[in-house]
């Protein structure tokens, strides 16, 4: 699969991008299948539940927003599948695909091979997530070369055609610069250069637009939806911006307190919200064509319980307006044929977001 | 604080050695001064010739090295606490007038720590004892005189993010002199870390003491300042080792003692660097 | 950078004639310098001429002014005690002195560097306790009682090592040991606080993402950056490093500027004192000015900017 983008092209022509096929047939429809993932952090004060029984998936050419208030566990997750989580956690999945390879008893040095390689990620803080003392395109490079054992000509050829792609003028003198003479906007476009360098199956971005100035933030936005369609990868987003959902999401994954309380496409996600929680974030912030101007916004009173200890039943129902007895107890999951899926005690409605 | 070991350990031990100063003249068993010729360079009494009429053996002078070791004590602790009072005070002066009033003064006195930095502590030290008269008061005074840099710095910085906050503005407007916002306001913030920078600065202040009579430029004989002790045994050690691993070995447990406890007492104030 | 430069220059040049003119006023410490160098048995005649050929019967202002002036001349003066010229004699025993305090600082680093590296990255755990036991520990005995330990050990009972002199490189082994891990806590600490800030860092955690193996991540990526405060630490002991080795030097006889500071303080060559502190001072100096400039330079932010 990946020879085709390392084409032996004369030296002069850097490495070609281009879309992988839609080959069903040999590539199996998931890059990503996660069932039960589990994170437990050991604290001086308890074991906190930071990410409980998460199964997600993700198909080529595919993106899906995992999105949830601070806390609730995205980011955790994401960690938990590039596997660089702090030495505390634990993590255990029942099963843990990429790829088609079952990875959840996989080896260390396994897991570094794919890291960076097949998935990559990019996190929130570009300001912060350069090493200062080396040249952008050493960093650019230095895994690139690590992993497909490339010469640093044909490493730095790549370099720069991926600034190029992602928008960087002058990219060949953009090499030789240090990150504190590239303004924010700009190294996060280098972080996402630097994250497609091997070509990977999957990319993660942890709020890649959230520290960005607003002017910023769309472009990125759009560069990173504009790659995904060009090159086809599957992309998982993290936010806690609904908006950004709205405006790239193909499916969605709704997370509270550690858990995936909804999943979705977006188009049932924003038409049809099942969980009490889903509806209460959607009516909290405007939604372009959706909501009326002028009208009142929601608010979700309360705050998230903490992970701590044996958490029995829906960890939202002190929160919930619609809560009963029954939340204290085991909770059902409802799906749909088409994949959506809930937790919740409630009987489904043919709800329109209000 | 109750996991501060470091500053338990630290501190019950520094008790302990004050303890041995203050009450050497009820626990020494002889005088510290007495030289009993029939008893030269005797070993401890763990040793086969040892007695217990010396527990830690006689020095080549037949001197009681416990007696020794206890007066000794004196010496250190004295030369420790002295300097770093001295020198606190020279230091702590100049940092906070450093730091409260900046622009030139704050030149001056950095530029004042720039220089002392630059010299070579110990052989201006020993050049000064030389040339005014080896003594252990003079030692102390030109240790003072040579070690208020720490203090100065730290003062200083310490100083500036007092004065950048609002309740010295408010003191000011309210009207209070220069000097009583410094006493007041800025003083009772900074001493927790003064007190760590004092320990510091006694600690290296006995070790200097002990080389400059090592070196016999620091306290004169008869005194029995341990480094003054280790010289003296310097010729006799292959055959009576405990001559010199007994103040040897006290030096070592008194900094050690003192450095714990500083290093308790920084864990203590700057819990952030904990867990 | 280059504005930089000079000024540090500027401030450099201003404190070593400050220490100058410390150095010179040493003499007048006793009071009478020509009865500080003739002795406190001479005769009142010795001391006339001592007084007379060093000149301080003029102003001070004057003594202080021939005296820097002959110095930037390279004229240092004559020994009385070793009846040479200072020059070549304080010459000829740098060489020996900074070879000591560079292996000094090497065993210094050859120790620390290891331990600071594991105590960051197994922090709190019992290695980190026991890398920083063997700071304190290290740091609490008296450097002297050290070197007699080692000469006892290595020299009389295990013959491995000559007790005095300085001929040969083994003559150098103790000295340096004891110099060296006298030093070494304070890198240790500061080698392990800079990994830890660093190791926390966001750009390790995207070298880890980019699946890096891990002595790239902690070699290439984190120590490059946590060895900045170290260079300018290491800049500064070396200027203690060659202050603090004339024990070292006494004892062991090393043939070097700090033993020759002793010895002229004890035969009471003060003049060759004056130049030996005014020396070693302005080494420092030029030490603080290179790490300072060091520091700029392995700083991209300052170098680039």
């Amino acid at each position: 699969m990946t020879s085709q983008h390392l084409t032996e092209s004369p030296v002069s022509q850097p490495p070609a991008l281009t879309k992988r096929p839609d080959d069903s047939t040999t590539v199996p429809k998931n890059v990503l299948d996660i069932t039960g993932l589990t994170v437990d952090i050991a604290t001086p004060r308890g074991t906190l539940h930071v990410v409980r029984d998460v199964s997600l998936h993700v198909k080529r050419g595919e993106t899906l927003c995992i999105v949830g208030e601070s806390g609730c566990g995205k980011s955790m997750t994401s960690l938990a599948i590039m596997g660089l989580l702090p030495k505390s956690a634990k993590r255990s999945s029942a099963r843990f695909e990429f790829l088609g390879e079952e990875l959840s008893q996989a080896s260390k040095g396994h897991i570094n091979d794919l890291r960076g390689n097949k998935m990559a990620m990019i996190f929130q803080e570009p300001m912060t997530a350069l090493n200062p003392a080396y040249t952008i395109g050493e960093q650019l490079t230095e895994h690139y070369r690590h992993h497909l054992k490339v010469s640093e000509s044909d490493a730095r050829a790549r370099a720069v055609s991926l600034l190029e792609k992602v928008g960087i003028a002058s990219a060949a003198q953009r090499l030789g610069q240090y990150p504190h003479q590239l303004s924010g906007g700009l190294r996060q476009r280098v972080m996402i250069a630097m994250s497609l360098m091997c070509n990977p199956e999957l990319l993660i971005a942890d709020e890649p637009s959230t520290a960005l100035d607003v002017t910023i933030q769309a472009q990125i936005l759009r560069l990173l939806a504009d790659l995904q369609k060009e090159l086809g990868i599957a992309m998982v987003l993290i936010t806690h911006d609904l908006g950004v959902v709205a405006r790239i999401a193909d499916r969605v994954a709704v997370m509270y307190a550690g858990q995936i309380v909804e999943q979705g496409s977006a188009a049932e996600i924003f038409s049809a919200p099942q969980h009490p929680y889903t509806r209460g974030l959607i009516s909290c912030i405007p939604i372009p064509g959706r909501t009326i101007p002028g009208g009142k916004l929601g608010t979700i009173p309360g705050v998230v319980p903490p992970l701590l200890g044996d958490m029995a039943g829906c960890a939202f129902r002190e929160r919930c307006a619609s809560a009963q007895a029954s939340c204290a107890g085991s909770i059902p999951v409802h799906q749909t044929p088409h994949g959506h899926q809930w937790r919740c005690v409630l009987e489904p409605t043919k709800v329109v977001a209000a | 604080m109750k996991n501060n070991k470091a500053l338990y350990v630290g501190c019950g031990l520094l008790l302990i050695i004050f303890c041995m100063a203050i009450f050497a003249p009820w626990l020494s068993p002889h005088d510290p001064y007495f030289q009993d010729l029939t008893y030269r360079t005797v070993p401890p009494v763990w040793y086969e010739q040892g007695t217990w009429l010396h527990p830690l053996g006689t020095d080549q002078l037949g001197r009681d090295y416990l007696s020794r070791l206890f007066y000794g004590a004196r010496i250190s602790l004295l030369i420790g606490a002295s300097v770093a009072v001295i020198s606190g005070l020279i230091g702590c002066t100049m940092g906070m007038l450093a730091g409260y009033f900046g622009g030139r003064i704050d030149m001056i006195v950095s530029f004042f720590v720039t220089t002392r930095l630059s010299m070579p502590v110990i052989l201006v030290a020993l050049a000064t004892v030389a040339l005014v008269g080896s003594s252990m008061w003079v030692v102390i005074m030109v240790l003072g005189l040579l070690k208020w840099d720490r203090f100065a710095v730290v003062m200083r910085s310490a100083t500036q993010q007092v004065r950048a906050m609002e309740y010295v503005a408010a003191a000011q407007s309210a009207g209070a002199s220069t000097l009583r916002i410094l006493l007041t306001e800025v003083l009772p913030n900074v001493l927790p870390h003064l007190i760590v920078i004092a320990t510091l600065e006694a600690a290296s202040a006995i070790l200097l003491e002990a080389a400059l009579s090592f070196l016999g430029l620091g306290v004169q004989p008869p005194l029995p300042s341990w480094g003054l002790m280790i010289s003296e045994a310097k010729s006799y050690m292959f055959f009576s080792f405990w001559l010199i691993a007994i103040p040897g070995t006290a030096l070592a447990v008194l900094i050690f003692a003192i450095n714990l406890a500083g290093d308790g007492l920084h864990q203590w104030l700057t819990p952030q660097e904990r867990g | 950078m280059l504005a930089y430069l000079v000024k540090r220059l500027g401030l450099a040049v201003l404190v070593a004639l400050t220490v100058s003119v410390i150095a010179y006023l040493l003499l007048y410490l006793s009071g009478d310098p020509a009865l500080a160098i003739a002795g406190e048995g001479a005769r009142q005649a010795d001391i006339d001429l001592i007084r007379k050929t060093y000149g301080f019967d003029r102003p001070l202002i004057v003594q202080y002014g021939d005296w820097l002036l002959k110095l930037l001349q390279g004229n240092l003066g004559v020994s009385m005690y070793f009846k040479t010229d200072v020059a070549p004699l304080i010459f000829s025993k740098l060489s020996t002195t900074l070879l000591l305090a560079l292996y000094a600082l090497a065993v210094a680093l050859v120790i620390s560097v290891p331990l600071g590296v594991l105590a960051a990255i197994y922090k709190n755990s019992w290695i980190d306790r026991l890398c920083l036991a063997v700071a304190v520990v290290g740091q609490a005995m008296p450097n002297f009682f050290f070197a007699l330990i080692l000469i006892m050990l290595f020299s009389i009972s295990w013959r491995l090592l000559p007790v005095s002199g300085s001929g040969t490189w083994q003559h150098f082994v103790m000295p340096a040991i004891t110099l060296g891990y006298y030093a070494a806590p304070a890198f240790m600490r500061l080698i392990r606080a800079g990994m830890i800030e660093v190791l926390s860092a966001d750009y390790i955690r995207t070298a880890r993402a980019k699946g890096l193996p891990t002595h790239t991540v902690i070699f290439k990526h984190a120590l490059r950056n946590a060895i900045v405060p170290v260079v300018a630490l290491a800049a500064v002991q070396l200027g203690f490093l060659l202050g603090g080795s004339i024990v070292i030097e006494t004892i062991f006889a090393l043939d070097g500027l700090g033993y020759l500071a002793y010895q002229s303080i004890t035969f009471k060559d003060y003049p060759v004192t004056q130049i030996i502190v005014l020396l070693l001072s302005v080494i420092y100096i030029l030490l603080t000015l290179a790490s300072d400039v060091a520091n700029a330079w392995l700083d991209p932010r300052i170098r680039v900017a």
